[in-house]
């Protein structure tokens, strides 16, 4: 017979096995099916940011470029463009300004137009390769009515179509539309003049770019320029990648968790269909079939059913990344301020990489079969042993390769530095605990078994020591899933009772106004003055530097009894307001310990015009802010710094009038609703932002569970074929027909149960490692751990049910099976 | 930026509506400038050149260039030629100078040549903004960047209605990486207008354009070299002006220009047009007298044949020419300082010094375009 004949008949032989066996063939398919989705998924959102930063950090910065900005003010003159390019200066002008377009009166969409000059933008940004993407039009985009680049999802969020002329609030008119994939979402591109002319700046620009080369950076500028212009780094788009990295990690990390608790489900099936085809392949082999045909079979089998699991799964897995994502993208917009579009776009390489997990997934859940098949010998006789009956030697070697794995998470997280190591720590540590799971469940049985009363319980507990290593996967699918659970929800409260607590030290001040300049400052500092309301006045300047490699928020405020009172301090020296107060001193916040390793006692120099040496007098909490921050005299940082700081101003007063005042100064001193701003509002929108940012996790960590249950149900459900055999010696002896199906139900909710309790233990360290290691690697700050007992039990409660509703319908189908079913046993010895 | 300058040459090369079924670079000739222009101002012998009004730019044409070379020699008797260009192209009829919007392009290229080498550059830019452009108040100036032709003239001195031309005494400067020069440009000559004052005939059917040079400057000044070395230079500079709407017939695929400088005193413009399937090509060209009086020359008068090629870029480019103009008693050989002055710019073309020798012997400069 020719091999492909062959291996068709093997194929059509091995494939009846699923026909008679339907369920088990949807466990397989479901449990790799999952495990892709939620891989997928969370690598879908995970491209879609990082596409959304990239074309943010692109537009101008292929290698961030620097450029020169105003010292006064955020404009400068066309003039001094002009003057350095007549210099031999190869700067680009560049005007960013924001435009608001009708959408609802209340909520109007608001866009950054940039307007560039595309003759002379520096070789490395992309704007300029996104002009000419548009069809050769530089001419349209120099010239009268002009080009406006829009990103597909800014033209939908405009509900526009390209060629389109849309009008701003103000009733100003846009050049044509032109869709360009490069743009950022939110941004739009036009040519300089009509910048411009849109943002009424008229002879002005925002900034100059300069292409990154070195022999530029390191020349003085011109005289008649020096005075009114400094240099600016890169902008900070580029740190968003490495801001987000943390943020992407947690989501891959979970990604991967609930990726192998789906195959868990796959290895499970698995292993069961290969025992339960052990006559069918022995019988093949007897026929004459080579067993490379029949090792080829199996192959094809599982490349196959991989094949289908895995497309389906990455359409779910679309399904889920476009449900997450308005969270995902909310998150990330609040966190660290990067806009991430909203409209899902996948390129061909992720659909490449979720099919080869799938695949790859499958076969290595299956290896083990693989093996065993490839070793069975031809004359062994075809025992149909209950299922994955495993030998207690392997069992022993399972637990030994957990207990390594534990040594070694141990040692990783207790001496290891660095998210990804950590990471690899809370894998092993996971593993570990679900390898040594068996093992740690037989003793428990043992020990109940020394309390047995009575031939049948003496049974029920060898029975259930027996039965463990048919669902100790499922169980360890159970552990992991109930773990992460209680490790996950552990770390978000912890934090967000951290993060209420903070902000109320933080937000000591009843209101908050901001100018956007010098000139806006004096207006509303006068105008503070004529309020009677205001019990104090706290003045604060702000300015954004670089220090080493990072961007660093430098807050100056004038020292009073408020911060002294209020702000959340972890550490201070003695005399340290003192200090600050005389320009000397800076406080420190948590971030800036961990990104720039120096503590209280140590001095800091910020160089810039003039170095200015700071001693650390202290450590505070600053929450949810990616960045080193540092906090100092305001007055010395205005005299040191060479920009136009950010005024603002806390306002002291009584909490009820706070909401009329901001009002008041918005109608009176025309602040836009972010300039003028009281405290229960700033809290809201902080609390809503934290809220938003674990909406992702919680899904995620939900369908895990969801996952697990599935795993559990499908083992159980496979074991109740087996299980026959097993009791009909039983009910031979007089036990009813339902209390065996009792008791079966019984063993499998005590097992669950004994998950349940050893999965909380776990879930706390793993809370622990996340907010002892993980986020102080990931975000810079510790987070104290509190215990919620309350929601343990609800877990606890959450997965009995599910335990239990995966008990019910095998245990009642062992019940209701007829009298001559059980009977059969005994006629067909062996059979299943 | 690739992308952008070969789109920029598009724009330069393929500014009107393309004819349909036709090539463009054949039916349009070199760069365009054979197009259609029926929408832009067109040239009007009957509305004589102004100075010095017409030194300014003229944005209601579609191209412009201010060119100016010089064959220069320092004190190791080293031989160096220099370009400097700088071309104007409206985008859209009726533009105005000076928004950001009005439609106007500019280029400069920029050459050094010497026996051995041969370096170029080339910028684009905008007179929104300031970054390019041509003023005659307070002073003569032509610019992209730091690439600039100004007048000079004494620090607080007016210039006098009587006084010379603010062409007569310029500064010319440019700076790339490879290479810079520093020159000051003189001559107490007049200017040179070619054709019929100025109107200078490009083909048969019509086409044509202002025209007018300074071909009598004295250069002075300083070089400096890829290497870093500056040389104090000496020699003779040419200055042309031109601007037009329509200047090639759509069948002209490009020009062989030589400007020479006599060492009799006499000075020498002289072009041909060449046509896809004529022999025959458009010439015209201009005898100067020592005293500067210029005699247009009719097709007729002028032999132009090219008596030697060399590989360059990849194309085949006539560098040795026979010129004659038996009416004057000229009859030359001209050969280049350097064979392989090519501008690799987004348009390219050869641009080099050239010295000849026969009945007369003196220096000056080719230009061959559409190659």
């Amino acid at each position: 017979m020719p091999f492909i004949g062959t291996l068709g008949l093997v194929l059509v032989t091995l494939f009846s096995h699923w026909r008679r066996h339907p369920v088990q063939g949807l466990a397989w398919l479901s449990g790799l099916l999952l495990a892709t989705a939620l891989w997928s998924g969370v690598q879908a959102l995970n491209a879609q940011a990082r596409d959304s930063y990239d074309r943010a950090a692109s537009l101008f910065d292929g290698a961030a470029l620097p450029s020169l900005v105003a010292r006064e003010g955020s404009l400068l003159a066309q003039t001094d463009y002009s003057a350095l390019r007549r210099q031999g200066w190869p700067v680009s002008p560049v005007l960013e300004g924001r435009l608001e377009f009708p959408r609802t009166e209340a909520d109007p969409l608001r866009l950054t137009l940039v307007g560039i000059d595309p003759l002379t933008l520096p070789a490395e940004a992309t704007a300029g390769q996104a002009v000419d993407g548009t069809g050769s039009d530089l001419i349209a985009f120099l010239t009268n009515p002009g080009r406006t680049l829009v990103s597909p999802d800014s033209l939908r969020a405009l509900q526009a179509s390209p060629g389109d002329r849309i009008s701003t609030t103000d009733e100003q008119m846009l050049p044509p539309l032109a869709v360009n994939a490069s743009i950022p979402p939110g941004s739009l591109l036009v040519d300089i003049g009509f910048a411009q002319r849109l943002l009424s700046r008229e002879g002005q620009v925002n900034r100059l770019l300069i292409p990154d080369d070195p022999s530029w950076l390191d020349r003085p500028l011109p005289a008649n320029v020096a005075e009114r212009l400094r240099w600016q780094a890169g902008q900070s788009e580029e740190d968003l990648g490495r801001l987000t990295d943390s943020f992407h990690l947690n989501l891959t990390a979970l990604g991967l968790l609930a990726f192998v608790v789906g195959l868990f489900i796959v290895h499970g099936s698995t292993g069961l269909a290969f025992e339960q085809r052990r006559g069918l392949l022995r019988t093949l082999r007897a026929c004459g079939v080579s067993q490379r045909t029949v090792l080829v079979g199996l192959l094809t089998e599982l490349l196959l059913l991989a094949l289908v699991a895995g497309l389906l799964g990455l359409c779910l897995g679309y399904l889920v990344a476009g449900w997450l994502l308005p969270d995902v993208a909310a998150s990330l917009q609040g966190l660290y301020g990067a806009r991430v579009s909203d409209q899902l776009h996948l390129d061909p390489q992720w659909w490449l990489t979720g099919l080869g997990m799938a695949l790859g997934g499958a076969l290595l859940a299956s290896l083990s079969s693989l093996w065993q098949a490839a070793r069975m010998p031809v004359l062994a006789l075809a025992r149909s042993e209950a299922w994955g009956q495993r030998q207690s030697g392997q069992l022993r070697l399972q637990t030994r390769v957990g207990l390594v794995l534990l040594a070694g998470a141990v040692l990783i997280l207790t001496t290891g530095s660095g998210l990804v190591l950590a990471f690899a720590g809370l894998a092993a540590l996971l593993l570990g605990a679900a390898l040594c799971l068996p093992m740690v469940l037989s003793l428990c049985l043992r020990l109940g078994q020394r309390f047995a009363r009575g031939p049948l319980s003496e049974w029920f507990w060898a029975e259930t020591r027996q039965q463990l290593s048919g669902l100790s996967l499922a169980l360890m699918a159970l552990l992991l899933a109930l773990a992460a659970n209680v490790g996950v929800g552990g770390m978000v409260d912890s934090f967000r009772l951290t993060f209420t607590g903070w902000l109320d030290q933080r937000l000591a001040a009843e209101a908050y106004l901001n100018a956007d300049s010098p000139q806006q400052a004096e207006r509303i500092d006068n105008w503070l003055q004529q309020q009677p309301d205001v019990d104090a006045v706290l003045p604060t300047v702000q300015a954004t530097v670089r220090y080493g490699d990072w961007p660093l928020e430098i807050n100056g405020i004038r020292p009073h009894a408020t911060y002294e009172d209020y702000w959340p301090v972890l550490q201070l020296r003695p005399g340290a307001w003192f200090n600050l107060a005389a320009g000397q001193g800076a406080l420190v916040s948590e971030q800036w310990v961990r990104t720039h390793g120096s503590g209280p006692g140590d001095e800091v120099t910020l160089t810039g015009d003039r170095a200015w040496t700071l001693t650390i007098e202290g450590v505070y909490a600053d929450y949810g802010n990616p960045r080193p921050q540092m906090l100092v005299s305001g007055s010395a940082l205005s005299d040191w710094y060479t920009g136009t700081p950010r005024q603002g101003f806390s306002l002291r007063l009584p909490p009820e009038k706070a909401s009329d005042l901001v009002a008041k100064a918005r109608d009176e001193l025309s602040l836009s609703d972010f300039a003028a701003i009281d405290q229960a509002s700033v809290r809201g929108f902080s609390e809503q932002v934290f809220e938003r940012t674990f909406v992702a996790t919680g899904a995620l960590n939900t369908l895990t569970l969801a996952v697990a249950a599935i795993a559990l149900f499908t083992s159980l459900l496979t074991l109740s074929h087996s299980r026959l055999p097993q009791l009909a010696p039983l009910w031979a002896q007089g036990v009813t027909r339902r209390h065996l199906a009792w008791l079966e139900g019984a063993r499998t909710l005590g097992l669950a149960l004994l998950t349940v309790l050893l999965a909380i233990p776990l879930g706390l360290l793993l809370a622990w490692v996340l907010v002892a290691v993980i986020n102080v690697e990931a975000f810079g700050w510790r987070l104290p751990l509190y215990f919620f007992p309350l929601q343990w039990l609800t877990l606890a409660g959450l997965a009995l049910i599910s335990a239990l509703l995966a008990t019910a319908w095998p245990a009642w189908r062992l019940g209701r099976q007829s009298a001559g079913r059980w009977v059969r046993v005994f006629a067909t010895e062996g059979g299943h | 930026m690739r992308l952008l300058l070969i789109s920029l040459a598009l724009i330069l090369a393929a500014c009107s509506d393309p004819t349909p079924g036709g090539d463009d670079a054949v039916t349009q000739g070199f760069a365009g400038l054979g197009g259609d222009a029926d929408e832009f101002a067109q040239v009007d012998p009957s509305q004589p050149l102004q100075f010095p009004e017409d030194h300014a730019a003229h944005p209601e044409y579609r191209i412009e260039w201010w060119y100016a070379t010089a064959n220069l020699q320092d004190q190791q008797g080293r031989r160096y030629g220099i370009q400097w260009t700088l071309f104007r192209q409206a985008l859209e009829p009726e533009a105005q100078l000076g928004d950001w919007q009005d439609g106007q392009v500019w280029m400069a290229h920029v050459g050094l040549t010497t026996a051995e080498d041969h370096w170029q550059g080339e910028r684009f830019g905008r007179s929104g903004g300031g970054q390019a452009g041509v003023v005659t108040e307070p002073f003569y100036q032509a610019w992209l960047d730091d690439w600039s032709l100004k007048e000079v003239r004494a620090p607080g001195s007016e210039r006098s209605p009587s006084a010379l031309d603010p062409l007569s005494h310029l500064r010319l400067q440019a700076d790339t990486d490879d290479f810079a020069y520093d020159l000051v440009l003189q001559t107490d000559q007049s200017l040179v207008l070619h054709g019929d004052d100025g109107f200078s005939r490009k083909s048969e059917r019509g086409q044509a354009s202002w025209y007018y040079s300074q071909p009598f400057y004295q250069v002075n000044g300083r070089l400096t070299l890829p290497d870093g070395e500056q040389v104090t230079v000496r020699g003779d500079g040419w200055l042309d002006r031109e601007w037009s709407s329509q200047p090639l017939a759509p069948e002209q695929q490009g020009w062989d220009w030589f400007s020479l400088q006599l060492d009799s005193g006499e000075r020498v413009m002289l072009f041909r047009l060449r046509e896809d399937d004529d022999d025959e090509s458009f010439r015209a060209g201009t005898w100067i007298s020592v005293a500067g009086e210029a005699t247009p020359l009719t097709p007729q008068q002028i032999d132009m044949t090219p008596t030697e090629t060399t590989e360059v870029a990849g194309r085949t480019v006539p560098v040795g020419w026979r010129l004659r103009l038996p009416d004057f008693g000229l009859d030359i050989d001209t050969h280049p300082l350097n064979p392989q002055s090519w501008m690799d710019t987004s348009i390219p073309y050869w641009e080099g010094p050239v010295e000849f020798s026969g009945s007369h012997t003196g220096r000056g400069y080719l230009e061959m375009t559409g190659y």
